[in-house]
C-alpha cells in the first residue's frame, strides 16, 4: 500500500500532459477503438454543451489523511494544495449570485482545510440550502478536533456523501489502507447516532461505491441492496442511497491500470459499455468544478488533468455565468468512464 | 493462424459468431441474455452458478468473464472459491458414484 502521492514519488503519471498523451495514443490513435469525440458524434451529441447550472463543486484542497490506490486526485497527507481564505471569499461572491442551488465540497478531505467550517457557515449565510460534503469517513475519527463533525454537519443540514468500496474489511482496506474499514464503520455509526441516514430522516447520508480494481461497477440497485443488508446485519448501520461510480482512467488509477497491464482491457470494457443515453446527463452538463486555486473546470476529472474550461472566463475571480454557460465541454477518452453502462457521476447513475 | 489454441482477446470477438450464421447466432445471444436476467434466481446467484460451471467445463473465456462479472457484483473471492468447490464436488462425486457401477459389475462377474 502506497503512503505517498504519485507527485511526491515523482511518478511520471503525476504529470498531466503525460496522462493526456497516454489517453490519446495507442489503441485510440491507431483506430482500434473510437475516440470519445467520434463516439458521441454518432448520436449527434458533439460538441458536448452545458445545460442549466445546478451544482458548484468546490475542491478545498488535495490534502487527505488517506492515500487510496485508485484516487483520481492523487490526494494524500503530502499534498499541500489548499484553498486559501481569499479564494474562498471569491467563491462566496459567486455563491451570492449564481443560479446553482447546490454547493458540493470535495477534496482531498475537504474537512482538513483549516477554514472548512468558516466557509460552510458563510456559504450558508449567503443562501446555500443544499450542501454536499464528500467525506472519506475516517477523517471523523482521525483526530479529536474532527470528532464533532457529525454535529457540525447536522447543524448545517449538510448532505454527507461517503466513500465505501465494500461491506467487508478485506476489500475496503486493500483499496483505502489498513484500518480504514473499522474507522469508517465507527464514523457511520456516529452519523447514524445524530440522525444521519436513518429511514425518513432529512439528514441525508449516501454512500459511494467504486470498484476496487480493473472492472466496472455492477447494477447500482443490486449493490445498494447488498450493502444495506450486510451493513445492517453486521453493524446496525443505516444509509439512504448508494451511488455506484466508475473509476476513470486518470492519475493513480491510470498508473495502476498500466502497471497491472489492465489498461487496454479496461478501455475496451468502457467503450463496450458505452451508453449514448448516459451522455445526456453526465455531470459536466450541470456542474462547474472549482479548483483549490480558483480555476474553473468542466468537472473534477478535467481539473485533475489540468483541462481548464474552454471559455474566456477561466477563474472564479472573473466569474460570469452567462459567458461560462456558452462553452463547449472539453472531452477526451477518460469521458468514457462517465458513459459506461447506466452512466456514472458524483451523483451515481445518470441513465 | 494463432500459435495458441486460446487467445484472451478472442473473448471480445464472441459476438462475431453471428456473422456466419446470423439467425442462429442472434437467437443464441437473445436466449443467453434472457437466462442471466433477474428471475426466480437473482442475477448474483446465476453469476456464481456460471462461475462454477465455467470451471467444470474448463472454459478459460467463461472463467475470465464470470470472475470479472462476480467482482462487478461485489461477490467476494471467498464466495467465488466456494462456488468452484461446489462444481468440483459434483465433478468428483460424479466420478465416484460410478464406482457403484464398477462394484455392481465386479459383484456380477466374480464367483
Amino acid at each position: 500500500m502506497a503512503t505517498k502521492s504519485l507527485k511526491a514519488r515523482n511518478n511520471d503519471i503525476a504529470n498531466t500532459s503525460r496522462q493526456m498523451e497516454i489517453l490519446s495514443s495507442g489503441i485510440f490513435a491507431d483506430g482500434e477503438l473510437p475516440t470519445f469525440a467520434v463516439k458521441i458524434k454518432e448520436t449527434n451529441q458533439f460538441p458536448l454543451r452545458p445545460k442549466k447550472l445546478e451544482i458548484l463543486q468546490i475542491n478545498l484542497g488535495y490534502m487527505c489523511n488517506q492515500v487510496c490506490e485508485h484516487c483520481h486526485v492523487d490526494a494524500g497527507p503530502d499534498r499541500k494544495e489548499i484553498m486559501t481564505i481569499d479564494t474562498m471569499n471569491q467563491c462566496l461572491e459567486v455563491i451570492k449570485n449564481t443560479g446553482a442551488h447546490t454547493l458540493d465540497l470535495t477534496g482531498g478531505a475537504p474537512e482538513m482545510n483549516p477554514n472548512f467550517r468558516w466557509f460552510v457557515e458563510e456559504a450558508s449565510k449567503a443562501g446555500i440550502k443544499d450542501f454536499i460534503v464528500r467525506s472519506n469517513l475516517t477523517i471523523i475519527r482521525a483526530n479529536k478536533k474532527y470528532y464533532d463533525l457529525p454535529e457540525f454537519f447536522k447543524k448545517h443540514n449538510v448532505h454527507v456523501v461517503s466513500s465505501m468500496p465494500h461491506w467487508t474489511r478485506g476489500k475496503t482496506d486493500k483499496q483505502r489502507g489498513n484500518g480504514v474499514f473499522d474507522k469508517s464503520i465507527k464514523a457511520l455509526q456516529e452519523l447514524n447516532d445524530v440522525g444521519y441516514g436513518v429511514k425518513g430522516s432529512a439528514l441525508k447520508l449516501d454512500l459511494v461505491y467504486n470498484p476496487s480494481g480493473a472492472f466496472l461497477p455492477g447494477d447500482q440497485m443490486a449493490l445498494e441492496n447488498d450493502f444495506k443488508k450486510a451493513l445492517k446485519a453486521d453493524f446496525n448501520i443505516d444509509f439512504h442511497s448508494l451511488f455506484a461510480i466508475t473509476n476513470l482512467p486518470i492519475s493513480r488509477f491510470l498508473d495502476y491500470l498500466i502497471a497491472s497491464e489492465n489498461y487496454e482491457d479496461y478501455m475496451y470494457s468502457l467503450v463496450d459499455a458505452y451508453n449514448p443515453s448516459a451522455v445526456e446527463n453526465v455531470m459536466c452538463t450541470n456542474t462547474l468544478s472549482v479548483s483549490w486555486d480558483g480555476y474553473l473546470y468542466d468537472c473534477d476529472f478535467n481539473q485533475m488533468l489540468n483541462l481548464k474550461v474552454a471559455s474566456k472566463v477561466k477563474h472564479i475571480a472573473d466569474y460570469n455565468e452567462e459567458i461560462l454557460q456558452n462553452r463547449n465541454i472539453i472531452i477526451n477518452q477518460h469521458c468514457y468512464g462517465c458513459t459506461a453502462g447506466a452512466g456514472s457521476s458524483c451523483q451515481g447513475v445518470v441513465a | 493462424m494463432s500459435k495458441s489454441y486460446y487467445d484472451a482477446a478472442d473473448l471480445r470477438k464472441f459476438g462475431k459468431i453471428t456473422e456466419w450464421s446470423e439467425d442462429l447466432g442472434n437467437k443464441f445471444f437473445e436466449y443467453y441474455g434472457k437466462v442471466f436476467e433477474e428471475g426466480a434466481l437473482t442475477a448474483r446467484e446465476k453469476s456464481l452458478i456460471a462461475l462454477a460451471v465455467a470451471h467444470t467445463e474448463q472454459c478459460p473465456y467463461c472463467i475470465d468473464a464470470y470472475t470479472k462479472d462476480g467482482l462487478q457484483r461485489g461477490i467476494t473471492k471467498e464466495e467465488m472459491m466456494e462456488a468452484i468447490h461446489v462444481g468440483a464436488a459434483i465433478k468428483s462425486g460424479a466420478t465416484l458414484v460410478h464406482g457403484v457401477q464398477m462394484m455392481n459389475k465386479v459383484n456380477k462377474l466374480e464367483m
